[in-house]
């Protein structure tokens, strides 16, 4: 188990390197530089050439990469161009609000999706069922940019039932109080983000849950007396969560990244509309920061998804 | 009418139909057939022949939603067509035990053979969760499994078929049911296998005096287990007599045939006998003429019989349709 895990994390080394190679030539690639928005017909061409020299901006990109994986391995990500700081604090500063957000959602996710997903799946063909599948379908045909910002005019300025941007309110202070400001600037988030993850919980459970009701050892558990109730709790619900289980580890990791579109709809200032706004302003320093950080998330969420598998089914189980 | 002692089940004018659409179709049609006390009883027929769905409707197995059995199954003076869930749960692993056909499949790939076979003894006896593994263990050795002990704590992909078909029966055994109904329990496993599983069967029998449905497709199994055979064609038995009767006086033309269709050692052609067509499908097999009279289309019309009954012809040796007595092979003589 422990030299599986072991091989799979020394796997992750190339990985890791291909995607930084990738990311760092992606971000390259883009039309501009730091400099191309601030220029105007009063600044001195001369003057902006001597920035770019002095950042570097003009040595041949290998050698830029090479400076950036150097310094990736000090711990130092760089200077953010559009905040003046290290992109190291700032992701820091950033990544509980993300961190606490996505965990609420993702409790959320599955407080909600397992239950909806086995109602549905158990009582297959009825109005419940279809209820539940009409749900998960349109959640899932919506782009969530669209789902966020449509509930967000509802909830936030129609209803005024939630803030519509920040992670707390300004005026909150004190230990508590402070606690509640930034639970309730999460709820709508969280709740949204959840409403969205459902959709792949719901449809993964129902149709394994159709699909292992007609398998062969359902059968023999029938043919062995076993009451229906047993059955479908012990044989058919237990195979069913496999892949539920599985997905738990992309689940989590890929809340942290999946938090670009809510994040960006509510300013929350997470990490999420921190890669959103890099972006925009071609800061490349946070930019690409980011996008390798999710990237080994993506990857982080396979493995932990690998180890969840081969823990729930002894098939998986490799020595 | 008083039924014989060593008799186990008497089904009679059973119909198993199917909905199809708005409609139900029978795959099984008025079966009547017997299982008696140290008897191994072979069902054949070709796929399609409603030999699985008459097993399935005896251990009660179907959706009835989807279901409708009428007719009677008697067991002990308890009829079976009909009996509510709870009481046929209570029938179902301690009077009626059933082995499938694919054992891979027919194992819950999560559980852990120990508890899939407790899990019989579970909700038939008292027996407390120590003296089930005990008979569990027990039980894996009756079967013939060398390492019991390993064996209780692995999981069915760690077995080899033959090792899992094993567990399937003990699973099935678990009660010591004096009704076994085994599912085609060879077709999916080498012939050597298949061998060493029927022996065990046989054993079995002879140990726990149970009476065996063996539901096949191989004649070869059925001439070397079975007591008695019933063969079924199109949701109907068409032959039914002692496998001796079966085997040195086939009558029916469809039995000659599928005896006909087995490989030969002795036989000096390189083709095999081929039953020309194939099995009516459900809708379309509702039909008050012979069934098989469509795929012997050399024989005269004249010669079946308008509404086939079956036939007594020796003690026990029953023939559906007339068609038997001037039945002759598309490239014989006529009779």
């Amino acid at each position: 188990m422990w030299k599986t895990i072991l091989r799979r994390i020394l796997i992750m080394i190339p990985q890791i390197l291909l995607l930084s190679v990738i990311v760092f030539f992606l971000a390259k690639l883009m039309p501009g530089d730091p400099f191309s928005g601030q220029i105007t017909p009063q600044m001195d061409p001369k003057q902006i050439d001597s920035l770019r020299r002095q950042l570097g901006l003009d040595d041949p990109l290998w050698t830029q990469y090479f400076r950036w994986i150097g310094n990736l391995f000090h711990g130092d990500l760089g200077m953010s161009y559009a905040y003046k700081r290290p992109v190291i604090s700032l992701i820091a500063e950033r990544a509980s609000n993300t961190i606490w957000l996505s965990l609420f959602a993702v409790i959320l996710t599955y407080l909600i999706g397992v239950p909806l997903g086995v109602l549905a799946g158990r009582f297959k063909g009825t109005r419940l069922d279809s209820g539940i599948s009409l749900y998960a379908y349109s959640v899932m045909a919506i782009p969530s940019f669209v789902f966020y910002l449509i509930a967000l005019l509802i909830f936030g300025y129609q209803l005024k039932w939630f803030p519509t941007t920040g992670s707390v309110a300004l005026d909150a202070s004190g230990g508590v109080g402070y606690i509640m400001s930034r639970l309730y600037h999460m709820v709508l988030p969280a709740i949204l983000q959840a409403f969205l993850g459902t959709t792949g919980i719901i449809l993964y459970l129902r149709s394994g849950i159709i699909d292992n009701s007609i398998e062969d050892y359902v059968r023999t558990a029938r043919a062995k007396g076993v009451p229906e109730k047993v059955i479908f709790n012990k044989h058919i619900l237990r195979n069913s969560l496999l892949p539920i289980a599985a997905f738990m580890g992309n689940t989590i990791t890929g809340l942290i990244s999946g938090s670009l579109f809510v994040e960006s709809v509510f300013s929350y200032p997470g990490m999420g509309k921190l890669a959103v706004d890099a972006m925009t302003t071609r800061d490349y320093a946070t930019m690409t920061s980011l996008t390798l950080l999710f990237g080994f998330l993506t990857l982080l969420g396979n493995l932990l998804s690998d180890i969840i598998m081969s823990i729930v089914d002894p098939r998986i189980r490799v020595e | 009418m008083d039924k014989p002692e060593n008799q186990l089940l008497d089904i009679q004018h059973l119909h198993t139909a199917f909905r199809v659409g708005d409609d139900f179709y029978d795959a099984v049609e008025d079966v009547n057939l017997t299982l008696n006390r140290d008897e191994i009883l072979a069902i054949v027929g070709e796929s399609g022949s409603g030999k699985s769905t008459l097993a399935t409707s005896v251990i009660g197995l179907h959706n009835l939603q989807n279901t409708k059995i009428t007719g009677d199954i008697l067991y002990n003076d308890l009829n079976l067509v009909g009996l509510n869930e709870t009481l046929y749960n209570r029938i179902r692993g301690n009077d009626i035990g059933m082995i499938f056909q694919d054992p891979l499949a027919a194992l819950n790939p999560l559980m852990r053979i120990g508890e899939q076979i407790g899990e019989t003894l579970l909700y038939h006896t008292k027996l407390n969760k120590e003296e089930r593994d005990h008979r569990v263990l027990e039980l894996l050795g009756q079967v013939g499994i060398p390492n019991p002990v390993r064996v209780f704590k692995q999981y069915p992909h760690e077995l080899s078929g033959g090792m899992r078909q094993r567990v399937v029966i003990a699973i099935a055994i678990a009660c010591k049911p004096p009704i076994l109904i085994a599912d085609e329990p060879t077709t999916a496993l080498d012939v050597t296998i298949q061998a060493q599983i029927l022996d065990l069967l046989e054993n079995i029998q002879q140990e726990t005096h149970s009476g065996i449905i063996l539901i096949t497709h191989d004649l070869g199994v059925v001439a070397e287990t079975a007591d008695r055979v019933a063969v079924m064609y199109a949701g109907q038995i068409v032959e039914q007599g002692t496998v001796q009767a079966i085997f040195e006086h086939p009558l029916h033309p469809y039995t000659r045939s599928l005896l006909r269709s087995m490989p030969q050692a002795d036989n000096d052609s390189d083709d095999l006998y081929v039953i020309e067509g194939t099995v009516p499908d459900l809708k379309h097999m509702q039909t008050d003429d012979c069934r098989f009279a469509a795929r012997i289309p050399w024989i005269p019309a004249s010669a079946h019989e308008a509404h086939p009954t079956m036939h007594e012809v020796e003690p026990g040796h029953f023939v559906r349709c007339t068609c038997y007595k001037t039945f002759h092979f598309n490239d014989e003589a006529e009779a």
